[in-house]
């Protein structure tokens, strides 16, 4: 053992990449046609979101001449009752379904996320508090208790996401503390408080990247939550209001014209359901590919 | 002065059913470069022993009392945040669990990078020359590869190994080491103890040694802590303890190795057990626990504990009936 029998070789920068571990996992999700048929789905959805805006012109532009006019080549979803066309609106409305799911869910994840770490791993008194609380509120529906979040926080996009995001806060909450509470116990984190490590570090270096598996499945799972939720809110009114575009104010009005005009409700129904499938079959992939006890 | 001088230590966890005491009034001290063997049965009390040094115990529901000071400090009234710097710089612990003992998050190498740069305060460049020197240090062929590689891409002997080279990085003056080939194959844990052997020779570590298996005690350990029900029994250097046992306890576990293994009537070598179960920790009369399973009890067993005695030079035994050694 004294002597070197290898040659020299160049230290390599080890730590800097997790390359190999992720295309292991991308190997083993790729091989699924159903979470690769979510993946597809949801990047549809951005690029729309994203781009759509961009090619299809103003979605308030009105014209009186060609108003509810079935899909055509200047049209092609066709066009409402004010005459706008239905292709600008849907792809407006993808950046506000956007908005909403994603931007409430990162923010339930930046406030759930530590609240459950200090309860799970400081218990006592805070984890009583913060659990109970927790229990409270999941007792109420998720809708009802964004309905009731977002009616005291008035009708905006801001309103829709805040209400969003603290209905979600309870189930973000109880997860991560349940994440906690499991990987303390695990031999790496005695050995790391053998070695010394604070509290912090233990947080973050041993509990949280071991936890992130289940956030991440969580998180896929919530955006689509949330965009139902501020299609709902739209379309009862009590979330963005007219003349910005959501897919919930388009159902919303498309009710009147069902009979002249179905494809005005077909679009933005068609889309939700779509983009909400897309995160849901993403989601079970992860979760499929991130949990350890599945195969290889 | 010993490095490690544990005195009357005694150790009890709250249960519902009250106080369960593990270990009950435990003297030994550690000497530097010494490996010392705790060894028993299970539920001896040798962990929760080994483990009150580092203070590893659940704080919450832990009832210490007695001395434990390494160097001259006494670490059992310290204040956590000095326990902390203490804890992987002076007294480092090897688990018995390798393959769980290790973040699967990171790479081998950048968790041995981690305790340097605690406690050395090394940069992140001398940190890592450091790890590949560690990793070669404790035999990881390779250890330019090794570094970058996650603990599932290791077999169980080569994360013990990197285990070790975590808990000797800070040069510790003590290492505890919870029973660590338990978890190995036979073939693995010979190289493992040849590690341990080597580490004491080349940087001069004190190591606890925590065992139940005596073929590990005589293979590496200078001297040897019997425990038996929360007790030291037996204490002497390791070649004194093997060739003169006095403890009947410590006869028996002898008597119980394959090695020593004796032909039956049935012309077949069969192990001698220990007959019997260990006492119940909720209940401690004053009497030798270990008269029930004894074969040499007689009645004054019963009547009083036997206290610690020193049978020749070193060597201490708790009882009225030594072995039939002169």
């Amino acid at each position: 053992m004294a002597e070197k029998t290898h040659p020299p070789e160049p230290i390599v920068r080890w730590n800097s990449g997790r390359a190999d571990r992720r295309r292991r996992l991308w190997r083993r999700f790729r091989r699924r046609p159903m979470p690769m048929i979510g993946l597809t789905l949801v990047v549809a959805f951005l690029v729309l979101a994203v781009f759509g805006p961009l090619v299809s012109g103003d979605p308030s532009a009105q014209d009186y001449l060609a108003t509810l006019m079935p899909p055509s080549i200047d049209h092609p979803l066709g066009t409402d009752d004010l005459g706008r066309d239905a292709f600008a609106r849907v792809a407006s409305g993808a950046r506000t379904s956007l908005q909403a799911g994603v931007l409430s869910t990162l923010l339930a994840m930046a406030v759930g996320i530590p609240i459950g770490l200090a309860a799970g791993f400081y218990r006592r008194w805070l984890d009583s508090i913060v659990m109970r609380l927790v229990d409270v509120t999941l007792a109420f529906p998720f809708l009802v208790f964004a309905v009731g979040l977002a009616a005291i926080l008035g009708p905006s996009l801001r309103g829709v996401v805040l209400a969003l995001s603290f209905a979600q806060l309870p189930a973000v909450i109880r997860i991560t503390r349940g994440e906690v509470l499991a990987i303390r116990e695990m031999d790496y984190v005695s050995a790391a408080i053998a070695d010394g490590a604070t509290d912090g570090h233990i947080l973050f270096r041993y509990i949280l990247p071991n936890s992130a598996g289940p956030l991440i499945v969580q998180a896929t799972v919530a955006i689509p939550t949330a965009i139902i939720g501020e299609a709902t809110l739209s379309f009862l009114g009590l979330g963005v209001q007219p003349p910005t575009p959501s897919w919930g104010v388009m159902l919303s009005d498309a009710q009147q014209y069902l009979d002249q005009a179905p494809w005005l409700a077909i679009w933005p129904g068609l889309l939700i359901a779509l983009a909400t499938l897309g995160f849901n079959l993403l989601g079970d992939g992860l979760r499929d590919v991130l949990d350890p006890r599945s195969g290889p | 002065m010993s490095l490690l001088e544990i005195t009357d230590l005694t150790v009890g966890f709250d249960t519902e059913d009250g106080t369960v005491h593990a270990v009950k009034g435990v003297s030994f001290g550690v000497e530097r470069g010494e490996i010392l063997a705790l060894c028993g049965e299970s539920g001896c009390g040798k962990s929760v022993t080994a483990m009150a040094v580092p203070r590893l115990l659940p704080s919450a529901t832990t009832r210490l009392s007695g001395s434990i000071k390494l160097d001259g400090r006494e670490l059992t009234v310290l204040p956590e945040a000095e326990m902390r710097r203490i804890r992987g710089k002076e007294v480092a612990v090897v688990f018995q669990e390798p393959m769980t003992s290790l973040n699967p998050s990171f790479t081998v190498g950048y968790q041995i990078t981690e305790v340097l740069r605690r406690h050395e305060r090394l940069s992140a460049r001398a940190a890592r020359a450091r790890a590949v020197e560690l990793l070669e240090l404790v035999g990881i062929p390779a250890p330019h590869r090794r570094v970058g590689e996650y603990p599932h891409q290791l077999s169980g002997g080569m994360c013990q190994r990197v285990m070790i080279a975590i808990a000797v990085a800070c040069s510790p003056q003590l290492l505890i080491a919870d029973e660590p080939t338990t978890a190995l194959d036979v073939t693995i844990q010979a190289g493992v103890l040849d590690v341990f052997r080597d580490l004491r020779d080349r940087l001069g570590t004190a190591i606890i040694l925590i065992t139940h298996d005596l073929g590990v005690v005589a293979d590496i350990a200078d001297r040897a802590v019997v425990m038996y029900a929360g007790r030291a029994v037996e204490q002497a250097p390791v070649e004194e303890l093997f060739a003169r046992p006095r403890h009947p306890y410590s006869l028996g576990l002898m008597r119980a190795l394959p090695a020593a293994a004796v032909v039956g009537p049935d012309g077949r070598r069969r192990l001698t057990e220990i007959p019997g179960m260990v006492p119940s920790p909720l209940s401690d009369p004053q009497e030798c626990a270990f008269h029930p399973r004894c074969p040499s009890a007689q009645a004054d067993c019963t009547a009083s504990r036997p206290p610690l005695e020193r049978h020749g030079d070193a060597h201490l035994a708790a009882c009225f009936h030594p072995g039939g050694h002169p």
